[in-house]
């Protein structure tokens, strides 16, 4: 026979003269008192501990049977594996870095295209938008995430590349002057890493604004009321107090969105011109690690070759695990100078 | 001339004036501060929160609003410095006067207007920054002086707000580790720091503990020498103890008001006996 009783905690700032409201940390949580005999409980206490830890159990076995299979792909080229920019499955010789820089860039990319477009999109659905258009517009952003990856490279061919190809690329380098950097300098090819950069930015943007609109709408009003009282404008409240209250929030909304870019694989295979070259320029064809996989797997010619597309997942797997780590830290590091709020 | 008398003696001469309608003349030279309303009805939507509010609040004066939950008195007192703005489906009638001009009137911008109608509310709203950050969030959105300017307001802010001593050697700290009472202050002090003429506190301490509740008072009264306050409470010691004057709010209406040792001892209508004697409310 087991009983459970479920106690609030002190009411927090409530009414009257109680004592005051202690940590925040406290607000909303119930402590669970077990009384009586616990042999269910501990039953169940075991059984989800044993799925808690199926998980990161599962990502070990992974990384290691990955790292296992290209282990002899790392072993014949060392370092240069990562350094290298020969990738050549005829003469035998792997070298990861053009899928690396690839992979780097075209997210780096992304994000830069997609996180004002995100914010943009976030403050105004949170903070301006009328509430009849609020909800309609929200979920058509939202459904940008329900387009299949393959859609996406689709339209990318037929719309995207012409459209690059013919007005953007010529108006970046031409018309703006940019043609002197040399991110914006070469001839216009179509299939591009700007094309698998705008194409991800695209993929992304929903991923970014919905965290982002959230956090925003989960702000109090009474940050909000602060800055307004203050003398604040609208856009000074958004900017000066609503914003950095959600700071953290929105940082993970973007690291969300990175991860994404990082994976993604079909639009971008169909898009970035999969050359296993290191260009400066944009307008210029590149590969990225997942596409590399993609398109080599399926006809893997040898031992040696099935070995480096293994090591290149997991050069990616880590990749993504450093990326994720910096994340982490980042959105820990905001939290922390805003006061200890949990992230 | 008369120099800002301590209200205390001088209960009704310098003071608010009864409502119904009948205006004291202005004094000759009207201290900056004071606050009116005119036949000031408000509404959320179709709902009627206030009806038809005359009330004159003088400077340099403490006035507690009082009444039941729902009575009107925290709608009121965001109506002076329009925080209503942004609420959408709310409308007024009538005028609320700062210094004889009316601060709905097309002209006036609100963010001037609520620079110098500063608001504390009940729950202290500190921004997850440092404590300096806090306090010069005013001057720096306001304005744009140099940083040994900003320490000065920063610094004097928190001394009237009396929580310099308390601070001062962690400044750089974040807001959020001060205790709800400190953090209260310090709403008080960012709200000073932008040299406000009135200040509305809306139930300031209902939150915090009797040590901090008192800390709050004091502060208030010594604010008085330079500010209007207007303060909403539900706490009736408290507006006994605190304040100068004493308005009571009942279902929208302004009932009663006066000075406040008149108010607790012989009120003139029914309601508010029964009010302030615990018969409900």
């Amino acid at each position: 026979m087991t009983s459970t009783t479920i106690e609030r905690p002190g009411r927090t700032g409530g009414p009257g003269t109680g004592p005051p409201a202690s940590t925040s940390a406290r607000r909303g949580r119930f402590r669970v008192r077990i009384t009586g005999s616990a042999i269910g409980d501990r039953v169940y206490g075991a059984a989800v501990t044993a799925f808690a830890i199926c998980v990161p159990l599962l990502l070990l076995l992974i990384a290691i049977e990955i790292a296992s299979a290209g282990w002899p792909a790392f072993r014949r080229f060392g370092f240069s594996f990562l350094t290298s920019s020969a990738w050549d499955p005829v003469k035998g010789t792997f070298g990861a870095a053009p899928a690396i820089y690839g992979t780097l860039v075209s997210s780096l990319l992304a994000l830069l295209l997609a996180t004002p477009l995100a914010l943009g999109v976030a403050v105004f659905l949170s903070e301006f938008a009328p509430r009849a258009i609020r909800q309609p517009v929200a979920f058509l952003v939202d459904l940008l995430a329900a387009i299949p990856s393959v859609v996406y490279g689709l339209w990318g061919i037929f719309v995207l590349v012409p459209v690059l190809r013919s007005p953007v690329m010529p108006f970046l380098r031409d018309t703006l002057h940019l043609g002197g950097i040399p991110l914006f300098s070469g001839p216009a090819y179509g299939p591009s890493m700007l094309a698998a950069g705008v194409i991800l930015a695209i993929m992304i943007l929903p991923y970014i604004s919905s965290v982002s609109r959230e956090v925003l709408l989960a702000v109090p009003r009474s940050q909000r009321e602060a800055a307004l009282a203050l003398g604040a404008t609208r856009w000074e409240t958004i900017s000066g107090a609503v914003i950095p209250f959600a700071k953290s929030g929105i940082i993970g909304g973007i690291i969300l969105g990175l991860g994404r870019a990082l994976g993604e694989t079909m639009a971008v295979t169909m898009l970035i011109g999969n050359r296993p070259q290191i260009s400066a320029s944009l307008f210029a064809p590149g590969y990225t690690m997942a596409s590399l996989i993609a398109n080599e797997f399926s006809e893997a010619s040898g031992d040696l070759h099935l070995s480096a597309l293994m090591a290149v997942g997991f050069t990616l797997f880590v990749i993504t695990l450093i990326v994720n780590g910096i994340a982490r830290w980042l959105v820990w590091q905001v939290s922390r100078s805003a006061g200890g709020r949990a992230g | 001339m008369t120099a800002p008398a301590p209200a205390a003696g001088a209960a009704g001469a310098a003071g608010v004036a009864a409502s119904g309608g009948m205006l004291r003349p202005p004094g000759s030279e009207a201290a900056r501060g004071s606050v009116a309303a005119r036949r000031f009805s408000f509404w959320y939507g179709a709902k009627q929160a206030l009806t038809e509010i005359d009330l004159d609040i003088a400077p340099r004066t403490i006035t507690a609003l009082i009444g039941p939950s729902g009575c009107g008195k925290s709608t009121f007192l965001r109506a002076v410095n329009r925080m209503h703005d942004l609420v959408p489906g709310t409308r007024h009638e009538g005028k609320i006067l700062l210094d004889g001009r009316d601060v709905y009137d097309p002209s006036v911008d609100p963010t001037t207007l609520r620079r110098r109608v500063g608001m504390v509310f009940q729950r202290w709203n500190c921004f997850p920054k440092s404590i300096y950050d806090n306090v010069a969030y005013g001057p720096r959105i306001n304005t744009s002086l140099p940083r040994a300017q900003l320490d000065q307001i920063v610094e004097a802010s928190l001394r009237r707000a009396a929580l310099w001593d308390e601070v001062k050697d962690r400044l750089r700290q974040s807001a959020l580790s001060l205790s709800g009472g400190q953090q209260q202050r310090l709403c008080i002090a960012r709200t000073l720091a932008n040299d406000p003429e009135v200040l509305l506190l809306d139930e300031p301490a209902s939150a915090l503990d009797p040590i901090a509740t008192q800390k709050i008072e004091e502060l208030i009264f010594e604010l008085k020498r330079e500010l209007t306050i207007v303060i909403v409470t539900h706490n009736l010691q408290q507006a006994a103890r605190a304040s100068d004057y004493t308005a009571f709010f009942y279902l929208g209406r302004l009932i009663e008001v006066g000075s406040t040792e008149r108010m607790f001892t012989a009120p003139r209508e029914e309601r508010t006996n029964s009010y302030i004697t615990g018969r409900f409310g």
